[in-house]
């Protein structure tokens, strides 16, 4: 369902990522590892169109998306998360997911100001969805907390929420393991397998967490100074002397 | 021949003004440049540089004081040491407790600082504006007798030398003293030069001062070009400063000089070819137009957004 | 430690008497040409050595200070107290509300005529800064130049009825409108600025307008403005002793009563009085729909977003539109209320004070924002000899108030939304 291909992202002189390529087919776990500044979280950003890439394609479902706007982009299916936990912190656990239905809401002004019955009924509706997933994620009690106010574990969890109430056919997940302590990344592991296998979502993820990419991923990207190194099933990945030379070798 | 007088004369009026919007424009990007806030209350500063120089110069007068360059050096002195104090003050009082927070915070801190100095001057020197005496007068003329006659005044050079003084002085400070390049360290990472030790407090209140004493010389000399002061009189002099700072690339030095010049002369165009009501619009119609279409300036370098 | 305090405790002093002696301790006065300087008096000089005395004292002691300020209890508690169960505090607020607004209804007919003026003019603040608070407490945009769509509202109606003879009923409608497009137009270029740009372009924008009122003077009248504008009718029924417009019949002679002045305050006060409740009320609902909740989305976090589909375009246009709208409301009824409107009544200071209403108030707090206007306005008017420090003490009071306490005093509450667990 996405396809990158020759992906590159020029900041002034610095070749930030280089002829990088992926894809992703549905229901399926893709990772991407590769050492701190490899250009990770670039490849992101161009997919999410946070950044306009200097030369390549990204193709979401057939479709070229590669330089519009983020908003379009989420838009379509193509939902991410952020490697600092980025929540609207004065809004309610429950607030935050609604803004993120935004778009399934009928936006129209008039008929929210008057209250009519289809109004009603779809306000309704993203109010059930987000009680759905605040349940699903273990935040139900807490959703009139202010966001900013929640551990951090429930933070990465309510983003996370945020996310699938959107209805993404795939979600970009950045470190979301980072700062977890292990009974908390196991969860996480779990809840991600259950996106893929109960909600028919594919994911993409970013993460340093080996014991985690191993566990879950149906195949992985690795990526070094911007450039492919390797790719394949966790376990070719293991043995690849390439990988190993980049991992320990070099770092 | 005659349009070409006219016209010199306008460049000439404009690149005075001008520089003196360089001279206020200083400050806006010495601040910007280190701590990324707009400091909206400069313009007063700038303003109670004015009036701290016409009260040092009428005091002198009242002794009997007649020798100008005495006069002079007293009233600019009084007027730098005043206005540094303030400019000190004002940064210790209403941006450091808020130094951090989201954008808008320091910057409506500033709009209410900015309106306390306004109305401090008011209460203590009254509403009307007040003639600021003419103590360089006289100058060159060029041009035959009947047509029109271009001149260049006194005043008008001791501005372009004043300047030229100021900012040369400004330039050797900053590349060469011990603070000018913790001023350099300062504003490339804050944070990465606190850990090399590195007092970023100290450095950033001496923007402020330097700011501030560069904003007091444009005060003096403005006051006596313009011939009177008003409390109302730094408003609309530091949103064209500012303006100039923006159009120069905002953070950068050489981009305010070159930002006030255009300006200046922008204006006086203006005003000479079509009409002095309308000055002020070109110059917020600059302002826009840069900020939506080169938000970085001639001279500045681009953001780059992170995540 | 103490010789350090000691010597910042002296500079600060220092620095204390040298930028206040100068200028309050001389006087310019100017006569004809000349400017003569004469030295305060000696009240005013003792006033400059106690405040000198007194940054001296403070800095001294400052650690002692701060730690007693610190360890006493906070003035204004927020949620230190359990929250009163969700529905009757809702249910409560809402009758008091209720009830505040019935006096309001009744309270013009038992009170002098000028309190009424004064109440209008608070009102039309408090549109004024409902509407601005959608956009700088809700949305996060700082907007300098707000009091160019409330001259766009004054001013429409005054050309409306100088020109074409338009009621207020029918200017009322259409200077908001107006207002709003407006926004739409300026605000569709500026918007994807970031905060503090936009800040100041706003402000040049409202000093464009203005100066533009000022010189266009064919149309707008230049700084002499424009006068004769009409009171509103009430169903065709004038307010004058006489009838000016034909067809329309006088208000005291329908309902064979003396004629009064006071007839037309109060009626002028009533529909303030309904425009303000009736903004305060939409801007309500808008709170609790789609597009509040994206304005402050996107005041907290623009980044994310748009990463989750919000368009930062379309979501800050309709707030800074919607603030314009009402801007364009309240512009209207002050030039009917005034009958004369120049470009004075439009300066940046204006702007100013609408923020600092807003900012008092606390950002997204309607209660907080309505009380503030009303403690704006009333304040210098109550204590008359104090109303030429207004300014100053507003500009300290910015100050003072985004270092201690940015949510403002009536921090806005958080809107309780119940849930039902999911299958």
């Amino acid at each position: 369902m996405l396809e990158v291909q020759n992906l590159s992202m020029r900041f002034g002189g610095l070749l930030a990522v280089d002829e990088v390529s992926l894809d992703v087919q549905e229901h399926e776990i893709v990772s991407i590892i590769g050492p701190n500044g490899a250009g990770k979280t670039t490849v992101f950003n161009c997919m999410s169109g946070f950044y306009k890439p200097t030369g390549g394609k990204i193709l979401f479902e057939g479709r070229e998306v590669q330089g519009k706007p983020d908003y379009k982009i989420s838009r379509l299916g193509m939902v991410r998360t952020f490697q600092h936990v980025r929540l609207f912190s004065q809004m309610t656990v429950v607030e935050n997911l609604l803004v993120a239905q935004h778009r399934h809401l009928n936006t129209n002004l008039i008929s929210g100001l008057i209250k009519t019955p289809s109004y009603r009924t779809k306000e309704q509706k993203s109010l059930d969805r987000a009680a759905y997933w605040l349940d699903r994620v273990g935040l139900l009690d807490l959703a009139n907390r202010e966001a900013g106010n929640l551990a951090y574990g429930q933070q990465r969890r309510l983003e996370i929420a945020r996310c699938m109430v959107t209805e993404p056919k795939l979600l970009m997940l950045d470190e979301p393991a980072a700062g977890l302590n292990p009974a908390e990344t196991k969860e996480l592991n779990q809840l991600i397998i259950s996106l893929k296998e109960d909600y028919n979502v594919s994911v993409v993820l970013i993460e340093h967490d080996m014991s985690l990419v191993m566990d879950i991923s149906d195949r992985i990207n690795v990526i070094n100074q911007g450039r492919p190194l390797a790719s394949g099933t966790p376990e070719e990945i293991r043995q690849n002397d390439d990988v190993i030379k980049a991992y320990l070798g070099e770092a | 021949m005659q349009d070409l007088l006219y016209f010199s004369q306008q460049l000439i009026n404009g690149l005075t003004i001008g520089s003196t919007y360089a001279l206020i424009a200083i400050g806006y990007t010495m601040v910007y440049g280190i701590i990324g806030m707009i400091n909206f209350a400069h313009g007063e500063i700038y303003m109670i540089g004015a009036y701290t120089a016409l009260i040092a110069i009428t005091g002198l007068a009242a002794l009997g004081i007649a020798w100008l360059p005495l006069i002079l050096i007293v009233a600019l002195l009084c007027a730098m040491i005043v206005s540094s104090s303030m400019g000190w003050a004002v940064e210790r009082v209403a941006y450091r407790p808020v130094r951090g927070r989201h954008r808008l915070i320091p910057l409506i801190s500033a709009i209410g600082m900015s309106i306390f100095l306004q109305n401090y001057v008011h209460l203590a020197q009254g509403s009307r504006n007040i003639g600021f005496p003419a103590l360089i007068d006289g100058g060159f003329n060029f041009g035959s007798g009947d047509g029109f006659q271009m001149s260049l005044s006194y005043m008008q050079i001791t501005i372009f030398i004043t300047t030229l003084i100021c900012m040369t002085a400004l330039s050797l400070f900053i590349s060469r003293s011990r603070t000018g390049r913790a001023c350099r360290a300062v504003s490339q990472d804050l944070g990465m030069a606190n850990l090399l030790g590195i007092d970023t407090n100290r450095i950033i209140s001496a923007t402020f001062v330097i700011g501030a004493a560069l904003a007091a010389v444009a005060g003096l000399l403005l006051g006596m070009y313009y011939g009177s002061v008003d409390p109302l009189f730094g408003f609309i002099a530091g949103l064209k400063a500012f303006t100039a700072a923006v159009l120069g690339g905002i953070g950068s030095i050489p981009g305010a000089m070159l930002g006030g010049l255009i300006l200046g002369v922008a204006e006086s165009m203006t005003s000479g070819y079509l009409s002095g009501e309308y000055k002020d619009v070109i110059s917020f119609s600059l302002l826009i137009l840069i900020l939506l279409f080169k938000p970085t300036g001639l001279l500045g370098k681009p953001e780059v957004e992170k995540i | 430690m103490a010789a350090n305090n000691f010597r910042h405790a002296l500079f600060c002093s220092i620095i204390t008497l040298i930028i206040s002696y100068p200028i309050i301790g001389f006087n310019l006065e100017a006569q004809g040409i000349n400017v003569t300087l004469t030295g305060a008096d000696a009240s005013t000089v003792v006033m400059v050595l106690l405040a000198a005395v007194i940054v001296f004292l403070f800095q001294l002691f400052r650690d002692q200070i701060m730690g007693t300020l610190r360890s006493l209890p906070h003035p204004l508690p927020q949620s230190s107290k359990e929250p009163m169960a969700e529905n009757r505090r809702a249910k409560i607020e809402s009758w008091v509300l209720t009830g505040i607004v019935v006096l309001a209804l009744f309270w013009p007919f038992f009170v002098s005529r000028g309190a009424v003026d004064l109440a209008t003019l608070v009102l039309i603040y408090i549109m004024l800064a409902l509407g601005l608070n959608v956009v700088v407490g809700l949305a996060g945009l700082l907007d300098l130049g707000y009091v160019a769509f409330y001259a766009v509202g004054a001013y429409t109606f005054a050309l409306l009825s100088q020109y074409l003879g338009i009621s207020f009923w029918l200017a009322l409608p259409i200077g908001a409108l107006l207002a709003a497009l407006f926004g739409l137009v300026l605000g569709f270029p500026v918007l994807r600025l970031r905060g503090d740009y936009l800040a100041i372009v706003t402000l040049g924008f409202g000093e464009i307008i203005r100066i533009l009122l000022n010189n266009w003077t064919t149309l707008t009248g230049g700084p002499n403005g424009i006068g004769g504008i009409p009171d509103p009718t009430l169903f065709g029924m004038e307010f004058g002793r006489r009838v000016k417009e034909e067809g329309n019949t006088s208000f005291h002679e329908t309902f064979g009563i003396a004629y009064s002045g006071e007839h037309k305050v109060i009626f002028l006060y009533l529909i303030a009085l309904v425009l303000a409740v009736f903004t305060a009320l939409v801007i309500r609902r808008f709170m609790r729909m789609p597009v509040g909740r994206a304005w402050e989305a996107l005041r907290e976090d623009e980044i994310a977003a748009r990463s989750l589909g919000l368009s930062r375009t379309a979501v800050k246009l309709s707030a800074f539109t919607i603030g314009a709208f009402f801007a364009g409301f309240a512009g209207t009824v002050f030039a009917s209320k005034q009958g004369f409107i120049s470009p004075e009544s439009f300066v940046f200071l204006e702007s100013a004070i609408i923020l600092a209403i807003v900012v008092l108030g606390g950002m997204g707090s309607q209660i907080g924002v309505v009380l503030a206007a009303i403690a704006v306005t009333i304040l210098p008017e109550l204590a008359r000899e104090f109303s030429e420090y207004r300014m100053l003490i507003f500009g300290a009071a910015m100050v003072l108030m985004m270092v201690w306490r940015p949510q403002g005093l009536m921090p806005m509450r958080r809107i309780h939304i119940e849930l039902k667990r999911q299958e």
